[in-house]
C-alpha cells in the first residue's frame, strides 16, 4: 500500500478516533440515536477535519507555538461556522437533529488533537488525507453505533422498518443505552485486539486528550 | 418567576444533567473521576467557568444580534471562553494562591470542555433571560458536580471489581456510567410536577 493510502487507512482502522484513541466521546454518545444522525455528524466532522487540517498544516511555520491553541481554535471555528451555514441552508432536518452538537464540533477533541498531533508536523496534502481518514473512521463508528441503537431501540434502520418480531427496547435510544453500547463496542474492539495481538493502551480522557499536552505547555510558557 | 427559576435550576441538576443526559463534558467525567478530590476540584472549576462564561456571553449575544452578526456566535463564544479561562487563571495565581493550587491544574483543560461552550449556546437557544441563563449555568455546574461525585464513588468500587479481560478499564467504566445514567432517568418529570411549570 502506498504512503498516501496508508495515511487514510490509518485513521479508519489503526487509529480509529472513537474506539482506539477515545477522542470525540461526547458526539459519539449523543447523536447516535439514529443511524442517519451518526452519518450526518460524521460527515460534518470529516469536512471540518479535512479543511482545518489543510489550513493548519499550510500555516504550521507561521503560527508561533505559544499561541497555537487559540490559533487552531479560531481556524476550526471558522470552518464550523461555514459548515453550520451550509447545513442550515441545505439540510435543515439534520440541523435540528444535531442541534447544539453542530457548533460543538469546535471543541471536538478529534479535530484539535489531529491539529496538534498531525497537521502541525506534516505537509498540506498529507494532513488533508489524515483528516479524511480520521473523519471516515469517526463516521464509520458513529454509523455502527447509530445502527445498533436504532435497530434495538426503534426497530428501524435509516428509517426503514425492519419488522423485527419483538418490541423495540426503548432504553437503547436513551442516554444510558448510549453509554452501554459504546462500552460493549469498545470491549469488542479490545477483544479483537487481544486476538490479533495489537493491544492498544487506552488513555482515559484528560490524560489521553491531546489538548491536555497543549494546555500544560501553555501553562509552562 | 421564583418557581420558574427553581424549575430551571433543579431540572439542570436532575433531569437535564449535562453529563448523564446531554452527554456534554464526558472527557473530564471519565478522566478525572478516579479520585473524589480531583473530581470535586474539576467540578467546582467547571461551575465557576460556566457561570462566568454565561455572564459574559449573554450580553455579547445581544451585541451580535444588534449588529446582525449572529453567525459569528461560535467563534466569538469560544474565543471569549478561552480568554476568560486565561484571565481567571492569572487572577487566581496573583490574588488567591490557595485556590489556584486547588483549581489551577483543571482550568486550562476547561477551555476545550464542550460543557462550557454548550451551556452558553444552549442558554441562547432556549431564549432565557439574563437571570435565567445564570441560574441555568450554575445549575448545570452543580449537576456536573453531582454526577462527578456519584461516579467517583461508583468508580472506586469498579476499580476493585474483576471484570472479563476485554472489559477492563474504559469499557467497564462506560457500562457503569450507563447504570448511573439509568438511575437519573428516574427523575424524569419530577421537576415539572413539583413546580408546576
Amino acid at each position: 500500500m502506498n504512503k498516501k493510502a496508508s495515511i487514510v487507512w490509518n485513521g479508519i482502522f489503526k487509529e480509529n478516533p472513537s474506539l482506539r484513541l477515545v477522542l470525540g466521546t461526547c458526539p459519539t454518545l449523543a447523536v447516535t440515536t439514529l443511524a442517519v444522525n451518526g452519518l450526518g455528524m460524521g460527515l460534518a466532522a470529516t469536512f471540518v477535519l479535512i479543511c482545518s487540517g489543510a489550513v493548519i498544516s499550510a500555516l504550521r511555520n507561521i503560527i508561533p507555538s505559544k499561541v497555537r491553541l487559540p490559533a487552531y481554535i479560531t481556524i476550526i471555528a471558522a470552518f464550523v461556522t461555514l459548515l453550520m451555514m451550509l447545513v442550515k441552508a441545505y439540510l435543515p432536518a439534520l440541523n435540528s437533529a444535531l442541534g447544539v452538537y453542530l457548533p460543538l464540533i469546535v471543541v471536538n477533541c478529534i479535530i484539535l488533537g489531529r491539529a496538534e498531533m498531525f497537521a502541525s508536523k506534516n505537509k498540506v496534502l498529507d494532513s488533508a488525507l489524515d483528516g479524511l481518514g480520521m473523519g471516515l473512521g469517526f463516521t464509520l463508528t458513529l454509523v455502527l453505533m447509530g445502527s445498533i441503537r436504532e435497530i434495538l431501540g426503534s426497530g428501524t434502520l435509516f428509517g426503514l422498518n425492519l419488522h423485527i418480531p419483538m418490541d423495540p427496547m426503548t432504553v437503547f435510544i436513551t442516554p444510558p443505552g448510549g453509554f452501554f453500547v459504546f462500552g460493549v463496542l469498545m470491549g469488542l474492539a479490545i477483544l479483537l485486539e487481544n486476538y490479533t495481538g495489537h493491544r492498544m493502551e487506552r488513555k482515559q480522557s484528560c490524560e489521553g486528550c491531546p489538548a491536555a499536552g497543549m494546555c500544560q505547555g501553555e501553562e509552562e510558557a | 418567576m421564583a418557581a420558574k427559576l427553581a424549575a430551571i435550576f433543579f431540572s439542570m441538576i436532575l433531569v437535564n444533567n449535562y453529563v448523564l443526559v446531554k452527554f456534554l463534558g464526558i472527557c473530564p467525567f471519565l478522566g478525572v473521576s478516579k479520585q473524589l478530590n480531583s473530581a470535586v476540584g474539576m467540578s467546582v472549576a467547571v461551575t465557576v467557568v460556566m457561570a462566568l462564561a454565561t455572564a459574559v456571553t449573554w450580553p455579547l449575544q445581544q451585541l451580535l444580534v444588534r449588529f446582525d452578526l449572529t453567525y459569528l456566535q461560535t467563534i466569538a463564544f469560544i474565543l471569549v471562553i478561552a480568554v476568560l479561562v486565561q484571565l481567571l487563571e492569572l487572577f487566581l495565581k496573583k490574588f488567591i494562591p490557595p485556590l489556584y493550587v486547588a483549581l489551577g491544574v483543571y482550568l486550562p483543560l476547561i477551555t476545550t470542555n464542550c460543557a462550557v461552550l454548550g451551556v452558553t449556546i444552549l442558554n441562547i437557544d432556549e431564549g432565557y433571560s439574563y437571570i435565567e441563563s445564570l441560574v441555568c449555568a450554575v445549575g448545570a455546574g452543580l449537576g456536573f458536580l453531582l454526577a462527578m461525585v456519584i461516579f467517583a464513588g461508583v468508580r472506586s468500587r469498579v476499580e476493585a471489581a474483576n471484570p472479563p479481560k476485554c472489559m477492563e478499564g474504559l469499557p467497564i467504566t462506560l457500562i457503569s456510567a450507563a447504570i448511573t445514567a439509568l438511575s437519573f432517568t428516574g427523575f424524569g418529570g419530577i421537576v415539572e410536577n413539583i413546580f408546576g411549570v
